[in-house]
């Protein structure tokens, strides 16, 4: 398939941080390598770059994360690292603020690439009045936001599946050129809810794109007791509809897949099944102690998929990315990440007067 | 005015709600050429089409769900369960889902959908076609629960649960559909969700019901005043957000309460309602708050026999108001 270069006011922000924050421009020591690299799927050396900033991005705010949680700071984690390749290259197909997302509790790279800022993850964790995913009222994890068509996440896995096939039917019926694009694990991927959105949004061949980020594992269960097939996407054929699966940890292998589900289903021709087979680099949560369920060699192991790594060298190898550009990138970040837990460490708790806010749309009625 | 039966003042309500606002669509099973098992969406696939009115496979968890996300990108969603006795595998998606969108993003995102389901016994549907399943859902603010027991009211809160912004239960008692008829104005009314009814006036017990027992309950209370006990009946009609107000002042002035509801009466709706009333209504009472209710087995049993044990009559309600008026 043609691939069509995207125009600059098309690609997602390359910076994911903070307007107030300079976070630079890749300039034009990159080279012209990437007519190699990338250009058969439109993306030029700034956009390999603001992929990569991306991908660092998110994990320098996830570790920031464990390193207040450890230290007492916050009270609970739950982790991107090691989905971050995946979630950046396939979210990075999607128009932000006009397309929609669902995400699920790992879904940080995803949400930075969709429009959340460093800042609004950090409020999440520390749970204070304006942080935008819930004003504080959901676990950490549970990101959302409405002005960039971020759904709510909740807690029950896999419900978010139904929102997304929603959004895609009333993408559809309305006639707004929109994708629905939705996030959950393998695990999950066995509740009931997945099959019937899958049968719905193929019978109707909506605007719909289903990611399973297969990292192996459902806390502490194995894939092998989760499915009894190697590849969740397999099951796509059982809706008749495409499964395609993806070596997480290849950055530009996960926007293909995602930018030919993208267009298949804004072409009407119905949804796609992606799963990205990507590493978890932590435990569960700042809860779980994965040594008890997982080998040392088994995690040495997993380092090696790991997509941050792998995509730095493979743009330095053709000469997009050099030792100076990843450093000062790096302290670029550094910046982003520092200004945003200062930033949410200095925010308000929420008032307990609007604890009772919400409910309902006009509030709490009379004597309700 | 026309007299209508209950379930053509839902089908008007649905398609002139449909006529006034593109946004709504209708989705459930059966609903589009059939027009639903009951035909209270006959004729609108018709008239709408297939965009808005959607044949969906028996999915109920996706009914709702994608109702939700709909709800979300736009439109004003009308979902069918076709028996709310199936409601049961979408219950995660109303409560853990619907229920909480608007609290847990803080009012960014809201539901407003609506969600019809047939309900009810005393028509041979026996465990599995004959429940009332109001009282898991009253029980979960961030819903509405709206149970109508006239055409008129049928359809002015139908149009209002459509029109409200927050997720509604609609429950319609299926024994209603076409045995209750009822004068509806032809012209543009709704009636608002949240306030109860007085709909028999009387001074000495009062008799709080919904649904089928809101018309059993005026039967008794007729009989009732052959014996010269004269009972005022209130008609709760949304049980959530519930009228206190109507509610605590029939109570104070009779200062007798008896509560009638077709589920199982432990842990039932009319639980709560008495609840209420003890505890802001206490010092004007002048008898125990009493319960008529469906027995606590799992489901109504279908032999005639065992089915009539079950459901509550006008003469169990004639005789609580009896003993209620004796103390
Ligand atoms: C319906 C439901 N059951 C159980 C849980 C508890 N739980 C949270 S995450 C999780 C594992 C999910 O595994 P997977 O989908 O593979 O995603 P991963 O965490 O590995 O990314 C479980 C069991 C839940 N949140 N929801």
């Amino acid at each position: 398939m043609a691939a069509t270069p995207r125009t600059r006011e098309e690609q997602p922000p390359v910076d994911g941080g903070d307007p107030s924050v300079n976070v630079g421009k890749p300039g034009a020591e990159h080279g012209k390598s990437a007519a190699r690299l990338g250009a058969d799927l439109g993306l030029d050396d700034d956009a390999l770059v603001g992929m990569y900033r991306m991908v660092a991005l998110a994990r320098a705010i996830d570790e920031r994360m464990w390193i207040l949680n450890r230290s007492g700071r916050i009270p609970f984690v739950i982790s991107g690292q090691g989905h971050e390749g995946a979630q950046v290259g396939i979210t990075w197909a999607l128009r932000r603020a006009h397309d929609w997302i669902a995400p699920f509790y790992r879904s940080i790279a995803t949400c930075l690439t969709f429009g959340m800022t460093a800042r609004d993850m950090m409020t999440a964790q520390y749970a204070t009045a304006n942080d935008p995913s819930s004003g504080g009222r959901q676990m950490p994890g549970h990101y959302g936001h409405p002005s960039h068509n971020i759904v709510s996440v909740s807690s029950p896995v896999a419900t978010q599946i139904l929102h997304a096939v929603g959004i895609a039917l009333a993408a559809r019926i309305r006639g707004t050129d929109q994708v629905a694009m939705t996030f959950m694990g393998e695990g999950s991927s066995n509740q009931g809810d997945v099959h019937e959105g899958l049968n719905f949004a193929a019978i109707h061949h909506l605007p719909f794109v289903l990611v399973v980020e297969n990292n192996g594992y459902a806390i502490s269960v194995p894939a092998t007791k989760e499915l009894a097939l190697p590849d969740v996407a397999a099951r796509a054929s059982g809706y008749g509809i495409p499964g395609v699966v993806v070596d997480g940890a290849d950055v530009l292998a996960c926007y293909r897949a995602s930018k030919i589900a993208v267009e298949r289903a804004r072409r009407g021709e119905g949804p796609t099944l992606i799963e990205a087979k990507v590493t978890r680099l932590t435990g569960h949560s700042s809860d779980d102690q994965q040594t008890k369920y997982r080998a040392a060699e088994e995690l040495t192991a997993e380092r090696a998929r790991d997509a941050l790594p792998h995509f730095r060298e493979q743009l330095r190898a053709v000469g997009i990315l050099d030792d100076a550009t990843v450093a000062r990138i790096d302290a670029e970040n550094r910046v982003i990440v520092d200004d945003a837990t200062t930033y949410a460490e200095a925010q308000p708790d929420p008032d307990p007067a609007t604890a009772l806010d919400h409910v309902y749309a006009e509030g709490v009625e009379g004597t309700f | 005015m026309p007299v209508k039966t209950f379930i053509e003042a839902i089908r008007e309500g649905l398609a002139e709600e449909m006529r006034r606002d593109p946004t709504t669509i209708v989705l459930g099973e059966d609903v589009g050429l059939k027009g639903g098992v009951f035909l209270a969406t006959d004729g609108l696939h018709g008239e709408f089409g297939d965009d808005r009115v959607i044949d969906t496979p028996l999915t109920e968890s996706m009914i709702v769900g994608a109702s939700i996300g709909a709800a979300v990108n736009g439109l004003r969603p009308i979902a069918e369960i076709q028996f709310a006795d199936f409601i049961f595998p979408a219950f995660n998606q109303i409560l853990s889902e619907a229920a909480r969108m608007r609290y847990r993003s803080n009012n960014a995102l809201g539901v407003p959908m609506t969600i019809r389901a047939p309900y009810g016994g005393g028509v041979h549907g026996a465990l599995y076609h004959s429940q009332s399943v109001e009282a898991f859902f009253t029980h979960i603010p961030g819903l509405k629960v709206v149970i109508p027991s006239t055409p008129y009211d049928a359809k002015g809160l139908l149009r209002s649960s459509i029109r409200n912004d927050d997720p509604v239960l609609f429950f319609e008692h299926k024994k209603m559909y076409r045995s209750v008829r009822g004068e509806v104005p032809d012209g543009e009314y709704t009636v608002p969700l949240g306030r109860a009814q007085v709909t028999r006036v009387g001074s000495r017990v009062t008799v709080v019901a919904y649904g089928l027992m809101a018309h059993y309950a005026l039967e008794a209370a007729d009989r009732a005043a052959e014996d010269g006990i004269s009972v005022e009946v209130v008609d709760v009609r949304t049980l959530r957000p519930l009228d206190r107000e109507t509610l605590l002042s029939s109570v104070r002035k009779t200062g007798k309460c008896l509560v009638v509801y077709e589920d199982n009466k432990f842990g039932g709706y009319g639980a709560e309602i008495a609840a209420i009333v003890a505890e802001e209504a206490f010092e004007f009472l002048d008898g125990p708050v009493t319960r008529v209710a469906g027995p606590d087995v799992p489901g109504v049993p279908y032999n005639h026999v065992l089915e009539d044990w079950f459901m509550v009559n006008p003469d169990k309600i004639l005789a609580a108001i009896r003993t209620l008026a004796a103390y």
